[in-house]
């Protein structure tokens, strides 16, 4: 198997707290990876290292080592990283003032794409990939992407992060302000999109934790507890805190 | 954990004192609101008296008479408002809505505090002070009075209501949009540009009427910058005559057909100032499909 994304030694801080105490990870390609564990424990923030989006916080900072695909994107400007490494947040948050069709195409369009046949294959095979397209194809241009429904917002949010063909898809929390169908349709998008790309994705909700991903990683207070297998995380932890959290002890 | 019942009263009195309390909010609301609209219909009708039969074709058509001579018209004053107008927007609407952008998304510094500040003081001058400022900026400069003079006047006054309404709008914008666009890899100059003010756009148009309507009825900053002409003139380098500038004249001066047509004068500028905040309103509406 193949690391698709590694970490060593990644601190983060808000101002003078630090959030993050050193986070060494090894991410695998082509499957899921879960990021699960309190609030507060420095989950987000952690995949908000990945694409480098946590220093757009005034006064945020990061500091330590993440290879992606080789590319070390603490050298690399981050405008580059983010297109590699794209990202779904957790309310859905498409553009207000466009339409579906440009939403998906947005990340093309705004990097320069003028062509208008790559544009209409590239926003039909996103649609189709974020299994959004029977849904929304004869609306494309005449609706707003702020029109849909929560659950199909959000995954034209995926579709728009797909359309600029990144090789490792972030997820905060990506179904947690959906109901359980469009939960269940995102989960099995994630099994889906493995396939073709690597994910992390952060829950609350460990179930689904269990349901989506093949690693899984606890976080505590901006350390990482335990990293194993998502099986071995939630039959047989090594450790005494993840025990605790996943038994519903505390958090 | 359980709580005592009766813990909170929930009897037919209390249930009556809610409802007389919510209507009563409700009457004081209402009566406040009426009250601001009374105002401004009040206004708008007593113009409507006074001006409206002086309000003809030959008033929007002719230029004022010599003294003594009755009848004549506004044309030349319209005109020159409008120009004067779009003088003030070609140099006012860039900077304003520059600085509001830069307020909003790179002005979380001291630099910023200064500009937001200097523009809240700016916002709050005399537009007695303004007019002297436009006077020894171009006026004194060019040995001559011009509705470029008075055209910067303005545009110094349109400066910081668009900076402030333009920054206050981009700030509704949620992070979450930003946050959105630089995910795909998109630079913080096209995510502002295509993406930011695209999604305030209906707010910064509404902002940008706010400063339009503020400054068309400016007399005080007039009068010694455009300083205002009995006669005909096109050319923006020469004193040119404005819808204020001309009831103030008119209004101030004894004679009863000059008084008549400050108030025909005063109801083509409200009609103005509402007709184009209108249409803009209409047009940007239809254009935007009610996505705002």
């Amino acid at each position: 198997m193949a690391t698709a994304v590694e970490v060593r030694d990644l601190k983060a801080w808000f101002g003078k707290t630090e959030a993050l105490h050193g986070i060494s990870m090894s991410v695998e390609a082509n499957h899921a990876t879960a990021v699960i564990g309190p609030s507060g424990c420095g989950k987000s923030t952690f995949v908000r290292c990945l694409n480098r989006m946590h220093e757009t916080i005034p006064e945020a900072k990061a500091e330590g080592e993440v290879k992606i695909g080789g590319m070390d994107i603490y050298s690399t400007p981050p405008v580059d990283v983010r297109r590699k490494v794209g990202m779904v947040f957790q309310k859905p948050n498409p553009f207000p003032s466009m339409s579906i069709y440009d939403n998906v195409a947005a990340g093309l369009k705004l990097n320069g794409t003028r062509s208008r046949k790559t544009l209409d294959e590239v926003v039909e095979r996103s649609l189709h990939q974020a299994a959004l397209w029977d849904e929304v194809k004869d609306v494309l241009k005449k609706k707003s992407g702020a029109s849909l429904s929560g659950g199909q917002q959000q995954r034209l949010c995926i579709a728009r992060a797909l359309a600029v063909d990144p090789e490792v898809l972030l997820m905060d929390e990506p179904a947690s302000a959906l109901d359980p169908i469009s939960t269940a349709k995102i989960e099995d998008l994630i099994f889906e999109l493995k396939q073709k790309l690597t994910i992390v994705i952060v829950t609350h909700n460990m179930q689904q934790a269990s349901r989506v991903a093949e690693f899984t990683g606890f976080f505590l207070m901006g350390h990482l507890v335990e990293f194993d297998k998502t099986e071995k995380i939630f039959t047989n932890p090594t450790d005494k805190r993840t025990e605790d959290y996943i038994t519903g002890r505390f958090g | 954990m359980e709580f005592p019942r009766g813990h909170v009263a929930n009897n037919r009195f209390t249930q009556l004192r809610r409802t007389v309390t919510n209507h009563a909010a409700t009457a004081v609301a209402a009566t406040l609101s009426a009250l601001v609209v009374s105002t401004l219909v009040a206004i708008f009708a007593y113009l409507a008296i006074k001006g409206a039969t002086s309000l003809n074709w030959s008033f929007l058509t002719q230029t004022p008479k010599p003294v003594g001579e009755v009848g004549g018209g506004m044309a030349n004053a319209l005109i020159g408002s409008v120009i004067i107008l779009l003088i003030a927007s070609v140099l006012g609407l860039p900077v304003g809505i520059g600085a509001g952008i830069y307020l909003a998304e790179y002005g979380q510094n001291p630099l910023g505090q200064a500009i937001r500040f200097t523009a809240d003081v700016l916002n709050g001058v005399p537009s007695i002070v303004i007019g002297l400022v436009a006077y020894g900026l171009v006026v004194y400069e060019q040995g001559h009075f011009s509705a470029l003079a008075g055209g910067v006047a303005l545009a110094i006054m349109m400066i910081p209501i668009l900076a402030r309404t333009t920054e206050e709008m981009l700030r509704l914008v949620p992070t979450a949009v930003r946050e959105a666009a630089f995910g795909l890899g998109i630079p913080q100059w096209r995510t502002t540009v295509s993406i930011t003010l695209a999604s305030a756009r209906a707010g910064i148009i509404t902002g940008i009427m706010l400063a339009f309507a503020r400054v068309a009825g400016e007399t005080a900053p007039l009068l010694f910058t455009a300083l205002g002409n009995q006669f005909w003139n096109l050319s923006p380098n020469q004193p040119m005559a404005a819808l204020p500038l001309q009831i103030y004249v008119y209004a101030n001066s004894p004679y009863e057909d000059w008084h008549r047509q400050a108030w025909a004068g005063a109801l083509l500028l409200i009609i103005m100032i509402v007709g184009t905040t209108s249409i803009v309103r209409f047009v940007f509406r239809q254009r935007l499909g009610g996505a705002r």
